[in-house]
């Protein structure tokens, strides 16, 4: 029973009554979140999504989904009398007519690319720096499965105004479609309740993309906070930190400020782009039509890869036999490969697990060059998206670069194989020398870029020791050796089972691990420091040791 | 004078004369205060900052509300540059009054938190996730112990048959599906174009083509005549029937499509065998088709043969001819499916 009087006793004696509050604020409001401006890049996902549900709502007030004809007689001029659809006559008079319609459909198409951006730069982040690792394998699946959806949400949206652009979207998605073998005409019946373009698709992908998915992705994305409440924030190494603590700040007051302030920056910023430069104005392309089309048309930036891709594509691949076709040159790029680069995002954590043989927990975040091949292999990655997605507008290229089209698109196809596992080697380099670099600063201390001449006449840069903090920070990693052959026979000369998996893992694990360099110990500054007393007036520096560097 | 001589040996930990194998964490640095922290006036002038980004916010608002009962979306008697000026007019002060709103809250929230709370790290600790092996005995009890009072191992015919019956509920869940659709059946393969119809511009206001107003060179976009008024599904029709019409010199020509062209004049499919869209790029000196989506490149003088891109196949000729009045004509349908592949097609 409440004793005290005042309004916000009473509120907190009805709940705490009701729901425990005194024991959620308990355990939740003081709960410490590390800070790092690399862990505000979900934050800006977490609220763009947030404003999507806003903005969203909005439109629908408006929005008419449905592909039936009517005139357009609204005030923009070149349009009237043209026969359209109610889907892009409703978003035109969202546009034109509704004060503030424009603004919010604005700020709905540039957060959504904000989302998707948000998304693509967080999981980049979480790669690197390892924060994918155990425990948290699950919710980097759940991450993926996130950028999914949401690029298939933001295709469906760009999708429902029906103008000349996003029709021409759908045609693609029904040609490929078409392309899934057996059963492609079927799903694609199905899916358009009958032919191409049909009157089924606008209210069909409205419902799909105003309740299914934003239904689905709230879920996940509850899921996925739950996750990072029930796991802690990862955190930077440093002075303090450690993988059995979490330093930072509480939620209440600081991230509730911080957090919530940033909320609203988000919100801003994007409110900003949104008065100020247009996007997707449908009012110059038109009602959707299959037989007009523009030049030089794009698709929103995340479809750029993956219509990349089918642009690099060879016709050769596209197979007729037997009295039935098999377009490879379409199902490779637009069905196989993007499922394969799923699946080998979702099964990423296991595959370095598995070669590292670690079955820690780990709670803090690798610095990139820390984990040479990772980040190596991450740019890699990261190389073969910007590709395709130069190649998605390669016709964009070519005009702005007046280069033909042809060359563009033959070198390409030459690079998206030769330049990804070059910028992994090079990668790879720069990391393990920024390890031995590192080394060296912790062995002989940072450059002051104060020059002595000794009475000799000899000049040397003076170099001052690391606090003990500054140096914590870069010998604290681990640096992992390759897993060891187990005999391929027990001890009674019998073969194991499961030699071939075993050697297999060893190759792994040896080209993960094998081309390393190893914090500086204790051991190895006290030797610095007395050699370099005599050693510096030489030379200037000593070769830092590395372990079985091969290259 | 060596480089190192300011170098405390004592800077790696050691007990007595061991070495350690890995140095160890120096514990958080010390804590610095802030200027707010230790001086009035800069908490002062902190916290009037924090205000004065609140109120920017409060007179965003105002602005907003402003802007949208002041600039009306009525566009009477304005030419049609001066209603997007007030669209952008509208759109701008909406927009900026809005993000002025917004941005002042959050910079003030930001900026309070960052000068005036407390800003001395707190350390919490994690615990394994894994339970302890108690827990996990215990859970695995549990969990016997449910399965063991709902009998399911002892009794296989109420477990066979819930697996049963799992297995085939969803099933009409995929039947319900079957009525979203018709079957494609041949519509794939058909398209409006029979014999005699007459090729019409696709243009507002539309007209037959004759023969004789084609210049050499000329371009024209194409689909059947009467195809307004009696197709089913126009857009469906459209979407499967355009069609270009070029005249070329007949020697250009290839042999493949010299019997359906009529005096140098060849029509073909406009719709890309690669994914569809319109292939509606004519390249007048080099005689190639181009498709903007992927750049699949047909060559006009090989019977639309695919040079470049993604797509394989040719894009399908219509064969034509003209009629008693000299307007192009349609010879009969096309002689195969026209647009992206599928796999009944053969």
């Amino acid at each position: 029973m409440s004793t005290t009087t005042s309004p916000a006793a009473g509120v907190g004696n009805f709940l705490d009554e009701r729901i425990g509050a005194s024991k959620l604020t308990k355990t939740f409001a003081r709960k410490v979140f590390p800070d790092h401006w690399s862990f505000m890049l979900g934050e800006i996902a977490l609220y763009s999504f947030i404003i999507l549900l806003l903005t969203g709502t909005f439109l629908t007030f408006f929005f008419i989904p449905s592909t039936g004809v009517t005139t357009y007689t609204g005030p923009y001029s070149t349009l009237q009398g043209q026969e359209v659809s109610e889907a892009f006559n409703s978003t035109m008079r969202l546009s034109f007519e509704v004060r503030g319609g424009l603004l919010l459909r604005q700020i709905h198409h540039w957060s959504a690319l904000i989302f998707v951006v948000a998304i693509i730069v967080h999981m980049f982040r979480v790669f690197f720096t390892g924060a994918f690792r155990k425990p948290r394998e699950l919710n980097w699946a759940i991450g993926v499965l996130l950028a999914i959806l949401a690029v298939f949400e933001g295709f469906l949206g760009y999708s429902l105004p029906d103008d000349l652009l996003s029709g021409n979207g759908l045609r693609i998605a029904s040609g490929i479609i078409l392309a899934i073998p057996v059963v492609g005409s079927y799903v694609s019946f199905f899916l358009f309740g009958g032919e191409f373009p049909g009157e089924a698709f606008i209210p069909r992908i409205y419902t799909i993309h105003v309740l299914l998915l934003p239904a689905i992705m709230l879920a996940l994305i509850t899921f996925h906070l739950i996750l990072v409440v029930v796991h802690k924030h990862t955190q930077y190494p440093g002075p303090g930190r450690t993988n059995d603590n979490v330093v930072g700040y509480p939620l209440f007051p600081i991230y509730t400020a911080k957090a919530g302030g940033f909320f609203f920056i988000v919100f801003g910023v994007t409110a900003l782009m949104a008065a100020f430069f247009t996007i997707n104005p449908i009012w110059l392309y038109g009602s959707y039509d299959p037989s007009p089309i523009s030049a030089g048309a794009q698709p929103d930036f995340y479809m750029g890869f993956m219509d990349g891709a089918v642009r690099l594509m060879s016709g050769y691949f596209e197979i007729a036999a037997f009295g039935y076709t098999l377009s490879l040159n379409i199902a490779i790029p637009a069905l196989i490969l993007p499922g394969v680069l799923t699946t080998a995002a979702i099964a990423y954590p296991a595959i370095e697990a598995w070669a590292s043989g670690d079955k820690r927990e780990h709670h803090l975040l690798d610095r990139p060059r820390n984990a040479p091949t990772r980040t190596g292999l991450g740019m890699m990655a990261l190389t073969f998206y910007v590709l395709l997605w130069i190649a998605g507008g390669n016709d964009i290229v070519a005009t702005h670069l007046r280069l033909s089209i042809n060359d563009i698109t033959y070198t390409l196809r030459v690079l998206v194989f030769v330049l990804p596992p070059l910028v992994y080697v090079i990668t790879k380099r720069i990391c393990l020398g920024l390890q031995r670099k590192d080394r060296e600063k912790v062995l002989h201390g940072r450059e002051t870029g104060r020059v002595f001449r000794t009475e000799d006449g000899e000049v040397f840069e003076l170099h001052a020791p690391l606090s003990a903090e500054d140096r914590w920070t870069l010998v604290q990693f681990e640096s992992t050796h390759p897993a060891e052959l187990e005999s391929a026979t027990d001890g009674s000369g019998v073969r194991r089972p499961g030699g071939l998996l075993n050697r297999l893992r060893q190759r792994v694990s040896r080209f993960y691990f094998e081309d390393r360099v190893e914090p500086v110990t204790p051991a190895e500054l006290l030797e610095a420091q007395h050699h370099g007393h005599e050693e510096l007036s030489a030379s200037g520096g000593e070769q830092p040791q590395v372990t079985a560097g091969t290259h | 004078m060596p480089a190192h001589d300011d170098h405390d040996d004592s800077a790696v930990a050691t007990r007595g004369d061991q070495v350690p194998d890995r140095f160890e964490n120096p514990g958080l640095p010390a804590h610095q205060h802030r200027m707010a922290d230790t001086d009035a006036k800069a908490a002062k002038r902190a916290e009037r900052q924090v205000a004065a980004l609140f109120t920017l916010s409060m007179v965003g608002t105002v602005l907003l509300l402003v802007a949208y009962f002041a600039v009306k979306l009525e566009y009477n008697n304005m030419s049609f540059v001066e209603s997007l000026d007030q669209l952008r007019l509208s759109n701008q002060l909406l927009g900026g009054g809005l993000a002025i709103a917004l941005l002042g809250i959050g910079a003030g929230a930001v900026h309070w938190a960052k000068t005036l709370m407390p800003d001395e790290e707190r350390i919490e600790y994690r615990h394994l996730q894994r339970g302890t092996d108690e827990e996990r005995a215990e859970a695995t009890a549990i969990l016997k112990l449910g399965a063991d009072e709902s009998g399911i191992a002892r009794r296989p015919l109420i477990r066979n048959t819930l697996i049963g019956a799992m297995a085939m509920f969803p099933i009409p869940a995929l039947v319900l599906l079957r009525d979203t659709g018709p079957m494609p059946g041949k519509h794939l393969s058909e398209t409006f174009w029979k014999e005699g119809i007459r090729l019409e511009r696709d243009q507002p206001g539309g007209g037959a083509v004759k023969a004789s107003d084609l210049t050499l060179g000329s371009v024209v976009h194409i689909m059947p005549e009467g195809l307004e008024e009696k197709a089913e599904d126009l857009l469906n029709e459209r979407a499967k029937a355009a069609v270009l019409l070029i005249r070329l010199e007949p020697e250009l020509l290839a042999a493949e499509s010299v019997p359906g062209s009529y005096n140098g004049i060849v029509a073909y499919s406009k719709i890309c065998t690669h994914v569809g869209c319109p292939v509606a790029l004519y390249e007048q000196r080099t005689h190639h088709l181009l498709c903007p989506c992927h750049q699949s490149t047909f060559d006009l003088t090989q019977n639309c043969k695919v040079i470049f891109g993604p797509a394989k196949r040719a894009l399908p000729q219509l064969a034509i001819t003209v009629d008693d009045e000299g307007y192009l004509v349609a010879k009969g349908p096309f002689s195969e499916a026209v647009g992206p592949s599928f796999w009944e097609r053969g």
